[in-house]
């Protein structure tokens, strides 16, 4: 894996942008958009990404954006993809930007209609694992045992988060992966592999969200890479719905409970709650390198 | 020009080709579907160029126009009923973001329960969004309006609704004149008008405001959308000119001096126009234009008259208030100084307007004082 960064490329994500200290997603889109480049138009639905973008006529990027609807995302994708080849627009790359919400949730109606019809853009899900727009509510990709505002203690998150890549990868699509911030040059590397080829292309970032998750805003990065390390969020990238190829293998997994407890949305936890979840990620790499087959 | 005996969902589909889209976005609903199928099979014999995209809802079709729009194209839906509703916040945002889109409306009842009657309740449900709403009364209107719409779209950059009443215009076929496509052309031209994206040129387009930006930019939209009744008779006058056929956004027939005047929209103005001559001392006042509403000209239209009575064809009602058009009529009569009385004859469930239902009303002797709500399902 080429974990090497050059800090020497030019920005695309202005200082002054309105993101939380230490976001995730603020992260994710400067490192996406570098290895993009400035052929990019970018479509984004309602996120906190509606917000970091800034206020019109100020911009947090120095790409065209186009601001859109809640569940409309991968259609107004597919539209704007369409629309700029009727003009002769076909080198510009379209990234559509979504959060879990837009993603898992009120947006999965139209991202499946736009990976079915293998529409031509980049659609990203930077999956900070609840609504942190509006203030951290439950969302399908809420992990098990998290508490949000509408799960508060002693309520907590009840069923495992939605399985996004393997319901991606039974589209078919060309191109699926996985990345985080953690991982910058993984992260840029699947970036520009996405731009090389044609079609539907989904990215799922795990992107820590300091206020939603109870951490530090300086853990960002170490609970991005423990994520990894823990095995909670493998690394991956999946061509043609076809078997999952991991582009990071943990030498040995770290356990989950040191992820866990730098984050104050899964306390207070019981020990049986810690190996259930221990358990559900032990079976999901288990299946995973079954998937993968060897090296 | 080539006469066609069609249907008013086949003239919309031929419109579409005519006025040279560049993007359909197709999902069907009974009874628009016929119009996305017609514009497939046109784009499967290499007749409609461009894009024809199956997207999975209505909503989705819509969004895929809007982006299409952002870069500068022109754009068709259509849809009916629950297909229109399920559109409602996008047909919101289309308006906010002045995205010119065209899209055929063909009223239906919304359930529950299921009802496919051409009430037309998913449309005016749809009045107070920033979106032009043109009524056609024939399948000739629907396709004459489609072409006008996207001139009127294009030049003020707010969306328009073509609408018309689910069978008995969509699936009722008629002789439609049908100028090809180079005569179209030539009265509209290709799309003019800037894409908002534009690749290279950094902009946050319709990303966070103020309450105060907000309130700025709907008051400029809605000053053009009041200024588009003017540019609406341009075009109209135009397009009078190139392809012989007048319309107005609000049409009078008043046959000689008259007592009653029928206030209707759609098909149901079509009746009415049948009945005129079968009927003594009543006119017709056909509202084309519901957004922008003509107020002033139905004001200056009835100040003429000395008119007794007026019966409006609602085939709609808001519930707990009545008829949609009696509202919005009553709002042009608050400067008159002695109002007529208004028959408000509501027609909710799409039900059939018949010529024997506005023989009973006017002949009535006495005529109810102020307002009266009468409604059709009692008079069949």
């Amino acid at each position: 894996m080429n974990s090497k960064i050059n800090f020497i490329q030019p920005e695309y994500l202005h200082s002054g942008h309105y993101a939380c200290p230490g976001c995730g997603a603020a992260l994710a889109v400067r490192y996406l958009a570098r290895a993009l480049g400035p052929d990019l138009v970018v479509v984004i639905t309602a996120s906190c990404w509606s917000i970091i973008a800034g206020m019109p006529p100020l911009s947090a990027l120095k790409c065209p954006i186009l601001h859109c609807p809640f569940p409309s995302a991968g259609a107004v994708g597919s539209g704007l993809r369409r629309g700029l080849d009727l003009r002769g627009k076909h080198s510009t790359t379209v990234l559509v930007l979504a959060g879990d919400g837009g993603t898992f949730d009120i947006g999965l109606q139209a991202l499946s209609g736009a990976a079915q019809r293998n529409e031509n853009f980049i659609f990203v899900c930077y999956d900070n694992e609840a609504y942190m727009n509006t203030g951290i509510q439950t969302s399908s990709a809420t992990p098990f045992g998290a508490h949000t505002t509408t799960a508060p203690y002693p309520l907590f998150k009840k069923g495992a988060k939605k399985d996004i890549m393997h319901i991606m990868a039974a589209h078919g699509i060309p191109y699926a992966a996985t990345a985080t911030v953690a991982f910058p040059g993984d992260l840029e590397q699947k970036f520009r592999r996405a731009r090389q080829i044609e079609g539907f292309r989904f990215i799922h970032i795990l992107s820590p969200c300091p206020p939603g998750w109870g951490a530090d805003s300086a853990d960002t990065v170490e609970l991005s890479r423990l994520a990894v390390e823990t095995g909670f969020f493998p690394l991956m990238e999946i061509f043609e719905g076809g078997a999952p190829v991991l582009t990071y293998r943990p030498e040995k997994r770290v356990p989950l409970e040191q992820y866990l407890k730098l984050q104050r949305r899964f306390r207070p936890l019981e020990l049986q709650q810690i190996e259930t979840l221990q358990q559900g990620v032990d079976e999901e790499w288990e299946r995973l390198l079954k998937a993968a087959g060897p090296v | 020009m080539p006469v066609e005996l069609i249907t008013g969902n086949q003239a919309a589909a031929l419109a579409v080709q005519r006025a040279g889209v560049e993007l359909v976005a197709a999902y069907p609903i009974t009874p628009q579907t016929a119009i996305v199928e017609t514009l497939a099979s046109l784009h499967a014999q290499g007749e409609l160029k461009g894009e024809f995209v199956s997207v999975e809802s209505e909503y989705a079709a819509l969004a895929c126009c809007s982006g299409a729009a952002a870069a500068g194209a022109r754009v068709f839906t259509a849809t009916s009923s629950h297909g229109l509703a399920y559109m409602h916040e996008m047909i919101h945002w289309c308006a906010g973001a002045r995205f010119p889109i065209v899209m055929a409306g063909v009223n239906r009842a919304l359930g529950g329960p299921w009802c496919l009657d051409p009430d037309q309740g998913d449309s005016l449900s749809q009045r107070d969004t920033g979106w032009l709403q043109l009524y056609c009364s024939s399948a000739q209107e629907v396709f004459d309006t489609i072409i006008q719409a996207y001139a009127l779209a294009e030049k003020i950059m707010l969306p328009c609704m073509v609408i018309y009443d689910g069978f008995y215009i969509s699936h009722t076929y008629e002789t439609v004149d049908i100028p090809d496509r180079e005569e179209v052309q030539r009265f509209l031209g290709p799309p003019s008008f800037a894409a908002q994206v534009q690749p290279g040129l950094p902009a946050n387009l319709h990303g966070l405001s103020t309450g105060e930006t907000q309130a700025k930019l709907v008051r400029e939209r809605h000053r053009t959308m009041k200024e588009a009744l003017a540019v609406l008779k341009e075009i109209n006058a135009r397009f009078a000119a190139a392809f012989n056929r007048k319309y107005e956004p609000v049409e009078a027939y008043f046959p000689g001096k008259i007592k009653n005047v029928v206030v209707a929209a759609g098909a149901c103005a079509d009746t009415v126009r049948w009945c005129l001559p079968r009927l003594a001392d009543t006119g017709l006042i056909r509202l084309k234009a519901l957004r922008p509403f003509p107020g002033e000209e139905i004001s200056l239209l009835l100040e003429k008259q000395k008119i007794e009575r007026i019966v409006v064809v609602d085939r709609n009602c808001s519930t707990g208030m009545g008829g949609i058009l009696a509202q919005e009529l009553k709002a042009a009569l608050y400067p008159l100084n002695s109002p007529p009385a208004v028959y408000d004859l509501i027609l909710a469930g799409g039900i059939d307007f018949t010529p024997q239902m506005l023989q009973r009303l006017l002949a009535q002797r006495e005529p109810h004082r102020g307002f009266a709500e009468i409604w059709g399902v009692d008079l069949l």
